[in-house]
């Protein structure tokens, strides 16, 4: 690069997400405010059945009673519940005609990220053409789940057409009154994806693959139930790398997983929602409630890559009920500029010999503040338990903040609990022996956070990992400090 | 009357007894203001999540003892370190006893809270540093600093060091079954100064005792200090032991927490470090069976650059016991080169006993090396399968590799006979004789 470092630097400072809010979407929008009106006009919208509307009306009332949490180590202007529209009918008209009208920068990270045209006009609200090849991989794909009996919908759909899936799941691990968000969420969620795998499935593709393809617009309170019933397999996928521009500044999604007797659920994340620009303002206030239940020797694997949002509050967790129940959590928070982001997992063991392993990189730039939160508990009848934490730091630059608080309880003789935690910067050694070898700078770095993060990059599919791997790079660029 | 409102009106009776024209009575009245507002902790508080002091304040205590009772040396000589190779500064019932104690003014001055205050010859250092590194923002401190009356007042001037180690003991004679004491200790040390001291607090009959004990250590440059703090009071009895320290530029504090005894202890320990090239060492062995609760809140606070802080403690928990471990670092932006260490482990002996654990950092600097570790477990089997094998008895075997275990807290008390003392505290708790020196 032929840039004096401050050129660089200026350059970089300057450099803002360029692809800013949409205000022209036709759509069906609902008055402002939530009450009780509004959340019965939602599911009547829906054409759900009396049980739902009276599940979300409770919930509804439950978070009448509930105050904002304040314990997350975030600051952030509250969100007026008041003045936010609860309800909005994506908009199934294409953005733009052609790849051409597209922002030539947004595509650039496209063609960075190595995202492949087809899927870059999806990303970019393209209108694609009906015989384009993913639409009939995608229709292939329908095709393979449902010969092996997999239920792949839309969480509207699965009430309407499994209501007794639904009404069995919903709600069971993460309760509407589990906490505020929670609360919020079950009383107006608008869709969501619902997922079950039937007795001994396994499934034969990542249905992350499915998902890039076919994904809808999944609106402000995103409500997701995976079921993996016994001795079945999936690998879920959320997010995605490419940048997402959203009109929502509240997110508040819930996620329940259950995995059955012997069953296997791996869900990845990838997060690159707006957020907000060098100045902190603007950004995504992302909420989110992620929970799995483990029967007998299930396993929950959650993956999470996050880049973006201003305010990031995250807790995926894992109940491991069963007896030799797995939980596991591989997660990289990069921060950057004025982010926030109070992150981590609880992993509660129950049953015996249960284990989780929990892998936590912060990475903070800019001005950010990354906290890792997370809780081990062990119950009394959790015999032989087994945990291990892991939670590094790395900060870049000297006006950020990377913190830590992990609980960690224990109620049972036998369990083995380990807790490590570092904080350090990149190593002056490291990037001089880099530079040495005759790469610059912001490629060391790129490389040290890449070997950094290696263990949680190698635990998502593979196609994710390469772009990952990339979001990282694009994330702090500019960071160096 | 629940005791909040007896402390109140308590404070009526206090103001009594002491000089309420005097700066110090200001302080008190303000610290007092603020406890009424603030309540004492309870479980929605963060720091106090996992201790609750419900119990505790149920009980009818006394808050000034009912009347002076004398004690024999020979009666108590079993919890003195050394009968003549220590300065003693001891208390009974929350009296100053002059008869057990053994102060002195030769170029130091190892003597009492209460005469500071009153004395014009003190008066200027009692100005200078009372409440003043102590948290207004707690409660059970500023309950202590609205009754801070009697306590231990040391005063190491440039470069002097006392000739001996000083022990501060506190008795509760067991004359007022429920009797609520609330020490306060003003330790200051000017440049180059070094000193050691030892805490203790004795119940001497099962008595329903709750000490709220508040200690502020002035450390100036290159000072050095070590602290004691050995706590193997009567199951019956309580403690809440709030200790801040400041420190300057080169100082080293190194405070030992030994933790047998007691029903409920709460150790709020925290550094300040307000100069560069500080050191801190925390150090802690808890051994708790029966129904006992432990809990060790640390602070260490790094807001000069080039310092270092090393946190060690490890725990024991059989039969019901409770532990807490709640440490916390804090690197504030300016504090770069900061080398912070924090580790914590503990041993479950057995089902019904908890540990709860959480090990905190806040960094705010980027060019520092802060970790922390923690573990849970159990004694490891093969180990205890080689020395049983060797026909050491299992409950032996046991006891050496908990010995073991706490080894590496135990090598660094610098007091020969505290050594020798707490060896044998860990021996008699866990009903072994090893039949040799460690």
């Amino acid at each position: 690069m032929a840039y004096t470092e401050e050129e660089l630097k200026k350059e970089l400072e300057t450099k803002e997400y360029a692809y800013g809010f949409y205000t022209d979407i036709e759509s069906e929008t609902f008055p402002k405010g939530l009450n009780e009106e509004i959340v019965r006009a939602i599911s009547e919208k829906k054409e759900e059945p009396k049980w739902m509307t009276e599940w979300r009306l409770e919930a509804f009332k439950q978070w009448q009673k509930m105050t904002e949490p304040e314990w997350a180590n975030v600051h952030y202007a509250k969100p007026d519940f008041q003045d936010i529209s609860y309800y909005s009918a994506p908009n199934k008209k294409p953005k733009y005609d052609s790849l051409d009208e597209v922002d030539p920068e947004l595509l650039d990270t496209f063609k960075r990220l190595g995202i492949s045209l087809d899927e870059q006009k999806k990303l970019a609200g393209v209108a694609v053409d009906v015989v384009m090849d993913s639409v009939s991989v995608a229709t292939t794909f329908k095709k393979t789940l449902a010969e092996k009996g997999i239920i792949f919908c839309s969480i509207s759909e699965a009430i309407k057409e499994h209501p007794e899936l639904v009404k069995k799941y919903i709600g069971s691990v993460v309760p509407p009154r589990d906490n505020f968000y929670a609360a919020l969420n079950s009383a107006v969620f608008s869709d969501g994806s619902f997922c079950y795998i039937p007795k001994g499935v396994k499934c034969p593709m990542e249905l992350s693959t499915y998902f890039r393809i076919n994904q809808a617009g999944t609106g402000q309170f995103e409500r997701t139930l995976v079921i993996a019933d016994q001795g079945s397999y999936v690998s879920y996928l959320e997010g995605c790398t490419a940048p997402s521009r959203d009109e929502n500044q509240l997110h508040a999604a819930v996620v329940e997983l259950i995995a059955l007797d012997d069953a296997e659920i791996k869900y990845s994340t990838v997060q690159n929602w707006f957020p907000g620009d060098k100045e902190g303002k603007g950004g995504v206030y992302n909420f989110v409630t992620k929970r799995g239940l483990c029967e007998r020797n299930a396993k929950i694997s959650w993956t999470q890559v996050e880049t973006g949002s201003a305010v990031t509050w995250k807790y995926p967790s894992c109940i491991l009920k069963g007896d030799n129940s797995i939980g596991e959590f591989y997660s990289i928070a990069v921060t950057n500029n004025f982010q926030q982001a109070d992150t981590g997992t609880k992993m509660v063991h129950l049953g015996k010999n249960t284990k989780s392993t929990i892998i936590s990189k912060g990475i903070s730039a800019g001005r950010s503040q990354n906290s890792y939160r997370g809780l081990v508990q062990i119950q009394s009848r959790a015999e032989n338990a087994r945990n291990f934490s892991q939670c590094d730091s790395l900060l870049m630059g000297n006006q950020c903040g990377a913190h830590t608080f992990p609980y960690i309880e224990a109620k049972n003789k036998s369990a083995q609990i380990e807790h490590e935690a570092t904080t350090s910067k990149i190593g002056e050694d490291q990037i001089f022996y880099c530079n040495q070898r005759g790469i610059d700078t912001e490629k060391a770095i790129a490389l040290i956070v890449n070997g950094f993060s290696k263990e949680v990059l190698n635990k998502l599919p593979m196609e994710f990992a390469v772009e990952a791997q990339k979001l990282l790079e694009i994330s702090l660029e500019g960071s160096v400090g | 009357m629940d005791l909040t409102d007896k402390l109140l009106s308590s404070f009526i009776a206090f103001e009594d007894q002491v000089n309420v024209n005097d700066p110090v009575h200001e302080i008190r009245t303000e610290a007092l203001k603020r406890f009424e507002k603030q309540g004492f902790p309870n479980k929605k508080l963060e720091a106090w999540k996992y201790t609750s002091l419900q119990e505790l304040l149920a009980t009818d205590y006394s808050i000034f003892p009912k009347s002076k009772c004398a004690l024999e040396y020979a009666n108590v000589r079993q919890y003195f370190l050394h009968e003549i190779e220590t300065f003693k500064i001891v208390f009974v019932d929350g009296q100053y006893s002059s008869f057990l104690s053994e102060t002195t003014h030769d170029g130091v001055d190892v003597c009492l809270f209460s005469a500071a205050i009153e004395k014009p010859k003190y008066k200027h250092v009692v100005d200078a540093y009372f409440n003043k590194v102590a948290n207004q923002k707690d409660a059970l401190t500023n309950l202590n600093t609205s009754f801070a009356n009697e306590g231990a007042y040391i005063f190491i001037p440039k470069g002097k060091a006392p000739l001996k180690p000083i022990e501060i003991v506190h008795f509760a004679t067991g004359a007022t079954p429920q009797i609520l004491l609330q020490p306060r200790n003003l330790i200051v040390l000017e440049e180059g100064a070094e000193a050691q001291i030892i805490e203790r607090h004795q119940a001497l009959a099962p008595i329903e005792a709750f000490t709220n004990s508040v200690t502020e250590i002035y450390a100036g440059k290159n000072v050095i200090l070590d602290y004691y703090k050995f706590q193997n009071d009567q199951l019956t009895a309580s403690l809440v032991d709030n200790t801040y320290i400041d420190q300057k530029e080169g100082s080293e504090v190194r405070v030992h927490t030994l933790s047998f005894g007691n029903k409920l202890v709460r150790n709020n320990l925290n550094f300040y470090q307000n100069g560069e090239h500080c050191n801190s060492v925390l150090k802690g062995v808890t051994l708790a069976s029966e129904r006992q609760h432990i809990d060790h809140y640390t602070l260490v606070h790094h807001a000069q650059p080039n310092c270092e802080s090393h946190q060690d403690y490890k725990g024991v928990y059989d039969d019901r016991s409770v532990g807490v471990f709640n440490g916390k670092i804090i690197v504030d932006q300016i504090a770069q080169k900061i080398n912070a260490f924090q580790q914590n482990n503990n041993l479950l002996i057995n089902d019904k006993a908890t540990i709860n654990t959480k090990p905190q950092l806040e960094i705010f600097a980027d060019d520092v090396r802060c970790s922390h570790g923690c573990t849970i477990g159990q004694l490891d089997e093969d180990a205890l399968f080689y020395l049983r094998s060797r026909g050491i008895p299992e409950k032996e075997s046991r006891a050496l590799l908990m010995y073991a275990f706490a080894n590496n807290v135990l090598e660094s008390v610098k007091n020969n006979a505290l050594e020798r003392r707490v060896k044998q505290v860990i021996a008699d708790k866990l009903g072994v004789r090893l039949g040799f020196d460690l």
